[in-house]
């Protein structure tokens, strides 16, 4: 007839065709971009220093984490270098799902109103914390590079693929968190806890290696203590964050003393890839759930 | 015809009401048959929306007419039923739904417009016919939470009527602002009208909907009441407003092998607007459509007395010797050369049956609604005694 499109709506809870959706988003970006700018301008809104907090607040942890670890006798050269690297990546992924999560609770007005993607919700959360996050590692490898610590070239390969990975793994889980929000607010209070408990069980404070010494295998309890090796590595920020410690902090062994987990390039390169083709799989599971929950969101708000 | 913009058919939603929701997996698993209740908001709602017309959809408050626009606009999914829409959509359910009080007058107009589908180019180049529109020329770098609620709801209609839409949703936003802004935003609605636009208008301005829409339907506790020319069903608004209804009544049943697409109220000038004076002509136009090869269609009409509910006409295909055969979409006219009875409300039934086994395929009871008013006549002079007497006072 002509060329005006035809749109069907029916009770059939929706199924998640990817590329369809992606070309829906595409057309829905300057939602996202206005959503994400939105939400930066009111966080930093009526301050003074604005975005110059979100500058502060990772300097306020090393200032006390230094204080922490040196009491505790720890010592690791350049310590600043070492848990910046890990802390910004922490930030991002724990801003992003942590905002995330209540991402289409604190929208109840949008999202009853407003007929647009959903997904941009939990999406502009990331983007939120992804502006805070390059902005951080701006001045942080500014200062890096101007302090004269020494980047290397094979080792930074790993930062694009920590970043990757990184993004995927938060995304997945975004979307998972907010979707379920909805439903069970117990969702809110368990994530305080398990990211309390997921920050500790990631090496972003203490030496990396201490975890491989601490767990250093003899020959009686190999099995167990592969096992727990294993746990170690199965959380996904534990390869993320070692890999951009690799990719920024560099040696294993500065000053002779063993800071790194000992692993290969490869190795590292190996996991951060299947922890992103993981996270890729998975998040075509959530986003399906977030997608076909969709649709009772304003109902269920 | 134009094809319908939207296309409506058998629309139901149903919400359950908690006593006390549960919004924690404790909850959900303590209460798992939990004390609900099933409301339905709209029940088996069918209604073409016709490309570049005006639709008014009005209706008590908590007649479903909010549901039904934000089952129309995606935003709430129906429990059963179709919506088929042809082209863009945008919907108002809210002015300045999204604003938010820490940005600029001006920051909430980007947001506000992409929202509505605007890119950023196309608020651009609207930019100061908005401003222009909302009269806050001046204000703009300003935070919105320091604006008057009667600029915040200028500012957000000046947005919506910039948005292009080929169907807009209104729901009950026309009616703010001052008179001469209201003025403004009517010329703008009709400025929509002339670019051949669809819009459905939910509102209780029951003036509005005579004055600007084409068509009008009522809703009723979640069902279709009437439908029809907008001052018939505004008049049976009024008429309903005074509390006269029959909760038993069954709106529309049937199988739908073959189903009512459209039924028009053909007037004398043609149209199915305008008055029908008693003696005029009229045609009742019925499309019928086969979703499924069906023998021996009978489709007939009633007209009943809207005062006394009595059927005071009717005719069917098969009285007149009609096979209609196997189709996919047919139109049946049932033509009246002088419609005889007396100025009032009228209520017609349409209904769709196998003429040999009685089955029925799909009925709508008394869904259409036509007035007849009387002619105006010059009366004939009769002799009429007059008593006349005079008194002291």
């Amino acid at each position: 007839m002509d060329a005006l499109e035809t749109t069907l709506r029916s009770s059939e809870s929706p199924h998640l065709r990817v590329r369809e959706r992606l070309r829906v988003l595409a057309a829905h970006r300057e939602v996202l971009a206005n959503l994400t700018r939105k939400e930066l301008k009111v966080k930093y809104a009526a301050s003074v220093l604005g975005a110059v907090w979100s500058l502060l607040n990772p300097l306020v942890y090393l200032g006390v984490f230094t204080f922490v670890v040196r009491v505790l006798g720890n010592q690791v050269p350049n310590y600043p270098v070492y848990l910046l690297s890990g802390l910004l990546a922490w930030n991002l992924f724990s801003a992003s799902v942590s905002t995330g999560s209540r991402a289409v609770l604190d929208n109840a007005n949008l999202v009853k109103k407003i007929a647009f993607p959903r997904e941009i919700l939990p999406l502009s959360s990331i983007g939120v914390a992804l502006v805070d996050y390059v902005l951080q590692m701006a001045v942080f490898l500014v200062v890096v590079i101007v302090s004269g610590f020494g980047l290397s070239v094979p080792e930074l390969a790993l930062l694009p693929l920590a970043f990757l990975a990184l993004i995927a793994f938060t995304t997945m889980l975004t979307f998972l968190l907010s979707a379920m929000n909805v439903r069970y607010r117990d969702v809110g209070h368990l994530l305080g806890l398990a990211l309390l408990v997921w920050f500790w069980a990631t090496p972003i404070v203490y030496a990396s290696a201490l975890v491989q010494q601490e767990f250093a295998c003899g020959d009686i309890f190999q099995m167990g203590c592969r096992l727990l090796h294993i746990l170690y590595w199965l959380n996904p920020l534990t390869p993320i964050v070692e890999g951009m410690h690799r990719a920024l902090y560099v040696d294993v062994f500065p000053e002779g003393i063993q800071v790194l987990y000992d692993v290969s390039l490869g190795w590292l390169a190996t996991v951060l890839v299947a922890v992103t083709v993981v996270s890729l799989l998975l998040l075509r599971v959530t986003w399906g759930y977030f997608f076909s929950r969709s649709g009772d969101f304003a109902e269920e708000l | 015809m134009a094809a319908p913009a939207l296309e409506i058919r058998d629309l139901s939603k149903r919400f359950r009401i908690f006593r006390e929701k549960p919004t924690s997996i404790k909850q959900r698993l303590l209460t798992s048959h939990s004390r609900s209740e099933d409301f339905w908001a709209l029940h088996e709602v069918s209604l073409d929306v016709r490309e570049g017309s005006t639709f008014g959809l009005i209706g008590h408050n908590g007649s479903g007419k909010t549901t039904l626009l934000k089952c129309v606009a995606g935003i709430l999914r129906p429990t059963s039923g179709t919506v088929r829409q042809r082209g863009r959509l945008a919907a108002l359910l809210e002015l300045g739904a999204g604003f938010h009080p820490e940005l600029t007058g001006r920051e909430n107009v980007y947001l506000n417009a992409a929202f509505l589908g605007l890119s950023r180019k196309q608020t651009d180049r609207a930019y100061d016919d908005i401003v222009g529109f909302a009269e806050l020329e001046g204000f703009m770098e300003n935070q919105v939470k320091f604006y008057s609620s009667g600029m915040l709801v200028r500012l957000g209609f000046a947005v919506a009527v910039h948005v292009e839409p080929d169907v807009l949703l209104v729901d009950e936003v026309l009616a703010v602002g001052d008179e001469a802004f209201q003025a403004k935003c009517l010329d703008r609605v009709r400025a929509f009208q002339r670019d051949g636009r669809t819009i459905v208008l939910v509102t209780h301005a029951l003036d509005t909907v005579i004055e600007i829409c084409d068509r009008a339907a009522m809703l009723d506790h979640g069902r279709l009441h009437a439908i029809g020319q907008p001052a018939d069903v505004v008049r049976e608004m009024r008429y309903v407003l005074l509390g006269v209804t029959d909760p038993d009544f069954v709106p529309e049943q049937g199988t739908r092998e073959a189903e009512i697409a459209e039924v028009v109220i053909e007037r004398p000038n043609g149209t199915d607007e305008g008055a029908i004076l008693r003696g005029d002509p009229l045609t009742i136009v019925v499309d019928v459509r086969q979703n499924e090869p069906v023998d021996d269609l009978d489709v007939d009409f009633q007209i009943l007395d809207g005062g006394t509910n009595h059927p005071v006409l009717e005719a069917r295909t098969s009285g007149a010797r009609i096979d209609l055969g196997r189709f996919d979409k047919k139109r049946v006219r049932f033509r009246i050369d002088a419609f005889p009875y007396d100025p009032g409300k009228y209520w017609v039934t349409v209904g769709l049956s196998n003429r040999s086994t009685g089955h029925l395929y799909h009925v709508q009871t008394q869904r259409y609604l036509f007035e007849v008013f009387d002619a105006p006549r010059v009366q004939d002079r009769v002799e009429v005694p007059v008593a006349v007497e005079a008194e002291d006072l």
